[in-house]
């Protein structure tokens, strides 16, 4: 800035010049950057995708073993009936064994860890596991009952996922996302 | 558009024109008397055939999008529409679906020439990196332009690429809504990668023309590498190189023609004639085989890195792979330009051509066993070539006599054939 | 250095393991089924070549093939399958005069409206419309069948193939092999057959190793010898049924293919001969030039 001053002095030219210069062009600017901005913010998810749209599940017909898949927002809901032998294996692995420790459960603490208990609808409702059907690496869906541990398996780079939805091997960095839901009666199910 | 000019307007209306808009002198000097090296071979008329590509892949896309609806609901069956219904419909589309392809088996063979002779180094680095550019637009045009059928291929490489970007920390989710416009690959998706789709072709064709004022700024290098220094190292542009870059034009068209009429689907992937369906996933999620080595690299890190997990080392080693590309003319040390005179960068160049092509192979392939290991040892020495091998090699390598200049080395070679014949 | 060459070593013992499995196919489906369920990689086994009379530079349809294969189609696959982007008016290209299409199309029934009490209605099909779907949407298709929808036939020509491998892809190219598609659809109509002694199929399925996503599939045989009357005189067995009906789903899948491959023959004329016109010119223009 000193040297901008004195060569200003030096040509004899008057500083307020050189501040009209400044003020001119960033006002210049600031109006540029305005009138960006709508064009980039038409690209986020506009109202009607974000209208957070839920979902009611009758799950009356879900016998122990069984599952069905909803749609909510897009995305495959994973909902599953879960049998005493996969809720015993699922309670039977030592969260030092889990590639991701966090329940990732949206109805509970952000950093609960990922027990059993943490991962399905609560207690008395263990066997009932609902979950975002979509793999934590790159979004694909994972297939039901398949893979090393008995619960999913993602296809496409082969992330292998335990009864209770958690990642145990393959490139997936998180356990399958539990989305907010709530049972609002026996067999009813609301998602989001 | 350097040196002095050597057009002369000769009838009353040339010369009007001349004085007002000299559009005709700048054609004149840039493609006719503009002197090119007089020992260019058939690796350089890979910039033709891309000249040519980019042409039919804009006018063919042109008529596509007046019959083509980027809706989810109608989108795939309206591609269906232009393949059975539209007259000369299905010709239209197995020309843009496969000129893609040929779009970048041009470029690579445009990419690898440049590699082998070092046409990025000085005085040539911004003709480069317009060129890298020019490559990222067109990887986004493509991906871009695969979705718009709206097949499972498309829906589910749409679902795979963009959730790359929400493997960057606080920022990614983010990001990944931002390009999709909503929570999921959906309609806002379609509507948008269609409208950017239309756009990007036009910036590579203004950015097209960066590359070529650069191009005949610096003039082109050679197989010798030896700058150009008196006229008669030089031949006029026309008729010389617009007759070889023709013949190569005119071979490429016809390979291009061999898998438009009498393969056209080998190059795709039959799940895209499956309608998108957004609860299922094909067993296989393959991208374009152009992007593949990209793809192996991506999957190649399975293990964390210190604080950065394999996914986000995945991702940030994908676009490290091209970004790494820009900083080519400063990674290599050595003096010398072409590898004619280079023993060992010519022996590590054919490697990595060789390690590229394994790569696209690996990306092919489930990511499992061996595949996996493969493509680790792949991707170390793909950046090993650039980081270390290049650098290295400029210090340690002893080159070849190089001749003292492109006339000598011509009549080096003229007189050796003469002899042997 | 030594992890490379201990994987190259392992991929060379895997590439060979590999092919005595493909060589013990032909004696042992069972050892097949093991490897294919053990790797994840279907179908068991690769489909058959059927010698099409579209495939090659110069192929085309044979008319009557498809006029048997559309009798197929209507006749049995049509009771599940739908074709939905194929209109009866294409049908022409079978060799089908306008008034024999008209005729063909009124034997569906497909629904229109709202007429003027808004009232949606259904009307015999005209030659305009397009094959109508055996159920009114996907998921009344999957409850009827299993839970398993089945596929529509408009572009299952096109949309099945069966991987080729290395290095058979790359002949591919040479020998313009585009016919995975039909030889699949054959080989899957004429693979069902009873599971080799010790390989379980799970209930509900059928066993076909030519199945290309697993070892069985939902649907049970659909056509047997003799099942559809041909008035050509052709044998009626299954092995024509299935070539005939996969050549008529190679038309739907793409009706242009004779067209396109004439239109190629004469693009490669003209190329061949302006390449030879360039190149004769750029020889004597550099004939007095060193280069």
């Amino acid at each position: 800035m000193s040297e901008h001053d004195i060569k200003s002095e030096t040509l004899g030219e008057p500083t307020r010049r050189d501040f009209l210069y400044l003020t001119t062009g960033m006002a210049g600017v600031v109006g540029a950057a305005a009138v960006a901005w709508p064009f980039i913010d038409q690209m986020r998810p506009d109202a009607s995708t974000l209208a957070l749209a839920s979902i009611e599940v009758d799950v009356s017909a879900l016998q122990p073993g069984m599952s069905l898949t909803a749609k909510w927002r897009g995305k495959p809901i994973f909902i599953r009936n879960r049998t005493e032998k996969e809720i015993e294996e699922a309670k039977a692995v030592q969260l030092a064994e889990l590639k991701d420790p966090v329940a990732r459960n949206a109805n509970i603490a952000a950093d609960a860890e990922a027990t059993d208990i943490a991962r399905s609808a609560g207690e008395g409702k263990e066997n009932w596991i609902v979950m975002i059907g979509s793999c934590t690496h790159l979004g694909c869906v994972p297939l039901g009952q398949a893979g090393d541990f008995g619960g999913w398996f993602c296809p496409c780079h082969g992330s292998h996922y335990d009864t209770a939805g958690r990642i145990r091997k393959g490139p997936a960095p998180m356990n399958l996302a539990v989305p907010n839901f709530s049972f609002i009666s026996d067999t009813v199910i609301k998602i989001g | 558009m350097s040196g002095h000019s050597s057009y002369e307007p000769s009838t009353g209306l040339e010369k009007w024109i001349d004085a007002r808009l000299p559009l005709p002198r700048l054609m004149y000097d840039s493609f006719v008397a503009y002197p090119v090296p007089r020992n260019l071979n058939y690796a350089y008329t890979f910039g033709a055939m891309l000249s040519v590509m980019l042409i039919v892949q804009i006018l063919t896309g042109v008529v596509l999008a007046m019959h083509y609806s980027a809706e989810t609901t109608v989108a795939f069956n309206s591609v269906e529409k232009i393949m059975r219904d539209v007259n000369h419909g299905w010709l239209l589309r197995y020309m843009h679906a496969n000129g893609a392809s040929f779009f970048f088996i041009a470029v690579y063979l445009h990419i690898g020439r440049g590699l082998y002779y070092g046409s990025y180094k000085a005085p040539r680095e911004i003709l480069w990196i317009l060129g890298v550019v020019i490559y990222l637009l067109m990887m986004a045009t493509g991906f871009m332009g695969y979705v718009l059928p709206w097949g499972q291929m498309s829906f589910w490489g749409a679902t795979v690429i963009t959730g790359f970007f929400s493997a960057f920390p606080w920022v990614g989710e983010w990001i990944q809504q931002f390009l999709l416009g909503g929570f999921a690959v959906d309609n806002p998706t379609l509507n948008r990668f269609f409208s950017l789709h239309y756009l990007l072709p036009f910036m590579i064709a203004g950015v097209v023309v960066l590359h070529i004022w650069a191009l005949h700024v610096t003039g082109q290098t050679n197989p010798t590498g030896v700058e150009v220094k008196t006229k008669t190292d030089t031949v006029p542009f026309t008729p010389y190189a617009t007759l070889k870059d023709a013949l190569g034009v005119s071979v490429f068209l016809m390979v291009y023609a061999w898998f438009i009429f009498y393969m056209p689907n080998y190059l795709g992937h039959p799940d895209n004639y499956i309608p998108a369906n957004a609860l299922k996933t094909p067993a296989h999620i393959v991208p374009e085989w152009y992007y593949l080595p990209f793809y192996a690299m991506l999957r190649a890190i399975t293990f964390n890195i210190g604080p950065i997990d394999s996914k986000l080392g995945g991702v940030l080693v994908m676009f490290g792979s091209i970004i790494i590309l820009f900083f080519l003319p400063w990674l290599d040390t050595s003096k010398v330009r072409s590898a004619v005179y280079r023993p060992w960068y010519k022996l590590f160049f054919w490697i990595f051509v060789a390690n590229a092509i394994m790569l696209g192979w690996l990306g092919s392939r489930p990511a499992e066993g061996l595949y996996v290991v493969l493509s680790q040892l792949g991707t170390l020495y793909y950046f090993g070539f650039f980081i270390v091998i290049m650098p290295l090699l400029g210090l340690f390598e002893t080159p070849r006599r190089i001749p003292n200049s492109i006339t000598e080395a011509v009549l080096e070679k003229s007189g050796k054939a003469a002899a042997s014949a | 250095m030594k992890k490379l060459v201990a994987s190259i070593l392992s991929l060379g013992i895997l590439a060979g393991a590999a092919s005595i499995a493909v060589a013990e196919e032909g004696h042992d489906l069972k050892a097949a089924v093991e490897h294919a369920e053990k790797a994840l990689h279907y179908p068991v086994l690769k489909p058959k070549h059927i010698n099409w009379s579209f495939a090659g530079p110069f192929g085309k349809y044979d008319k009557a093939q498809l006029q048997r294969g559309l009798k197929v189609y209507k006749e049995v696959c049509s009771a599940c399958h739908s074709m939905n982007l194929v209109a009866f008016r294409t049908l022409e290209d079978l060799g089908y005069s306008e008034e024999q299409v008209k005729a063909l199309a009124s034997e569906y029934e497909v629904q229109d409206g709202p007429n003027g009490d808004g009232e949606m209605f259904t009307r015999k099909a005209i030659p305009s419309d397009h094959f109508p779907s055996p159920y009114p949407n996907t998921e009344a298709a999957a409850a009827a069948n299993n839970g398993a929808a089945p596929p529509d036939f408009s572009l299952i020509a096109k949309a099945r193939g069966v991987e080729r491998g290395f290095p058979t892809f790359i002949f591919d190219i040479f020998t313009q092999y585009q016919e995975s598609g039909p030889d699949y659809i054959y080989s899957l109509l004429t693979g069902y057959q009873e599971p080799p002694a010790g390989v379980e199929v799970p209930e509900g399925t059928h066993f076909n190793p030519y199945f290309i996503a697993a070892k069985s599939l939902a649907m049970p045989k659909p056509i047997e010898d003799g099942q559809v009357t041909y008035d050509d005189g052709s044998p009626q067995t299954l092995d024509q049924y299935a070539q005939d009906v996969s050549a008529f789903l190679m038309w739907a899948a793409e009706p242009h293919l004779p067209e396109r491959k004439r239109t190629g023959f004469m693009v490669m004329v003209f190329l061949a001969i302006f390449t030879a016109l360039i190149y004769v010119t750029k020889k004597s223009v550099y004939a007095n030039k060193e280069h």
